[in-house]
């Protein structure tokens, strides 16, 4: 086990110093800085037309999800851009060589780097959405209905999106990890947006489009299961978007994003077991 | 790789030669368990070859050597030995120890994305090194590297071999393997063509450079019950012998056979000439 927190420490360490870590926390900066602005103005235009105190609450509750929705993004992108080179960059260098060929297994090289991974992507998900709820609560005075299961509902999505380029990493380039993450990515949000036109055409064969697309890559479910637990029922039904509570993911739709993560982990290590480097 | 085939003595710097494409480094990868051969096994220190506890006696220097180069070099010291299982009171007196022995420790706190290549590759060694391995793997540990740096891995392998570790030594530089190692094998097309003790052992082939008059036809053709190849001038001869103790009976069969004999000069083949014999010219790619 002690090789899995040595690993964890030295990848945690790497990914601290890549510079998409820091851009991407610029770029959260920037983004809380103009949440907050555009919040700020809201609020004076609430106070000029003396809005009553229940709207004003459902359209802040909106804004503070667009927040976090892009909060959500950028975790996600961040997740895979940071750890996409980690095993395919190190075995096409060779530098996997010198540590592979240490007393350590190779499953806990593997699982040391993703526990490092996911230590990294946490802590930027817990700024993020705290700075998010912060800004908003000091401005708007709105907080999220329950703020710790949507970041974990948020994480699980990250660590999801990195349990592929861990996987598929052990196939591929760089390059083609990229592109296929990315592109399986793209699946989960147009799987996501499906399942909300769904519930608007009662189209059968949207809905199974949808349902095949999150199946395929169930990560966008996670986040519309988040933006359920985090804002008001009302501000959910108000609006087609992608927090709206038309198609809510059910329990069983968590329960197999979790054993599609497992899975792929499972694979990864498998196969990082087995390929020669 | 096939039928290979060879055993590595505990204690000897053991040389591994072969051209570009032979099958070094796949065999190396094989010993340290990157590699699954496609059949047959392997064993190091009688464990089998990718058992990962036996790894705790095993140093490697890749051919590519690449590292995180973020790190300054103690602090990738420090990683190489944690991952050994090194306890931090003694990594503590090992990694300075380990960067005097490499000529390293005015440069402990480089980041080593600033390291040469010859400092990266002396750091490389010092990695393979740190937890005082039973076995080290050094696949082309000089080739980076100025004559100073290379005199020094001669001495530090040397010292390995005193302390009683065993070094397998991939390398293409000849001269070196030849002032180092115990012994050599050459490789070829993924087989062992070939093996040689290179200390003194009186198997190696010698040379003999001699100048005679009044050599008779019968007096050459006599050479050939202990050389396969004899060249002879008018008063020229160049033969070869399987070993230092036939020496004393071709001279008394040439003074026997009435030659008078001006000069007789022994002289060992080189590594190279034995490496061209036995692998073959470079036909190319």
């Amino acid at each position: 086990m002690n090789g899995i927190w040595i690993m964890a420490g030295i990848t945690f360490r790497e990914a601290a110093r890549r510079k998409i870590l820091w851009t991407a926390l610029i770029a959260a900066v920037l983004l809380l800085t103009i949440f907050g602005v555009a919040l700020h103005l809201q609020m004076e235009e609430f106070n000029s037309r003396a809005m009553s105190p229940f709207l004003r609450y459902q359209v802040q509750s909106g804004m503070l999800m667009v927040g976090l929705y892009t909060a959500d993004l950028l975790a996600v992108v961040m997740a895979i851009l940071t750890s996409i080179d980690t095993l395919p960059g190190e075995i096409s260098s060779g530098t996997i060589h010198a540590i592979a060929t240490k007393p350590v297994a190779r499953w806990q090289i593997l699982i040391g780097k993703f526990v490092g991974f996911t230590g990294m992507i946490a802590t930027y998900v817990a700024i993020t959405f705290a700075g998010t709820i912060a800004v908003s609560y000091w401005i708007g005075g709105v907080a999220p209905q329950h703020p710790l299961r949507g970041a974990l509902l948020v994480l699980m999505e990250c660590v999801l999106a990195l349990s592929l380029t861990f996987m598929l990493g052990t196939w591929f380039s760089t390059l083609t990890n990229g592109v296929l993450v990315l592109g399986l990515q793209g699946v989960a949000f147009m799987g996501g947006w499906l399942e909300q036109v769904s519930g608007f055409s009662q189209s059968a064969h949207i809905v199974t489009l949808g349902i095949v697309s999150s199946l395929i890559m169930p990560g966008e479910s996670l986040w519309r299961r988040a933006a359920y637990e985090m804002q008001t029922p009302l501000a959910g039904s108000l609006s087609f978007s992608p927090f709206a509570n038309v198609s809510i993911p059910s329990a069983v739709a968590i329960g197999y994003a979790g054993t599609y993560l497992v899975i792929v982990l499972a694979v990864a290590i498998y196969h990082f077991q087995h390929r020669d480097l | 790789m096939r039928n290979l085939s060879l055993t590595v003595r505990r204690g000897e710097i053991f040389g591994f030669l072969g051209p570009n494409g032979a099958g070094k480094s796949t065999s190396i990868k094989m010993l340290l368990g990157l590699v699954t051969p496609t059949g047959g096994e392997a064993f190091v220190l009688g464990a089998p070859a990718n058992d990962v506890e036996i790894r705790r006696q095993i140093g490697f220097l890749p051919e590519d050597f690449r590292f995180y180069d973020w790190l300054t070099a103690t602090e990738l010291l420090e990683f190489h030995g944690r991952l050994c299982g090194m306890p931090a009171i003694k990594l503590r007196e090992r990694v300075p120890a380990v960067l005097e022995l490499v000529g390293l420790t005015a440069h402990r706190d480089w980041r080593l994305r600033g390291f040469s290549k010859g400092m990266l590759q002396r750091i490389g060694l010092a990695q393979a090194l740190v937890h005082e391995p039973q076995v080290i793997f050094l696949d082309e540990p000089t080739s980076g590297l100025d004559p100073m740096g290379r005199r020094m891995v001669r001495d530090i392998l040397r010292a390995q071999r005193e302390r009683g570790a065993t070094v397998f030594l991939n390398s293409h530089i000849l001269s070196e393997i030849e002032i180092t190692c115990d012994r050599v094998v050459f490789l070829k097309d993924g087989e062992v063509v070939a093996s040689r003790d290179l200390k003194g052992s009186p198997e190696t082939e010698i040379r003999v450079r001699a100048r005679a008059r009044k050599l008779s036809l019968e007096a050459i053709a006599g050479l050939t019950q202990w050389s396969l190849s004899v060249h002879s001038g008018a008063e020229d001869l160049i033969f070869t012998v399987a070993s230092a103790e036939a020496l004393p009976d071709v001279l008394r069969h040439l003074v026997s056979s009435g030659a008078d004999v001006f000069e007789f000069t022994p002289e060992r083949a080189s590594l190279e000439d034995l490496f061209v014999k036995i692998v073959g010219e470079d036909r190319g790619l």
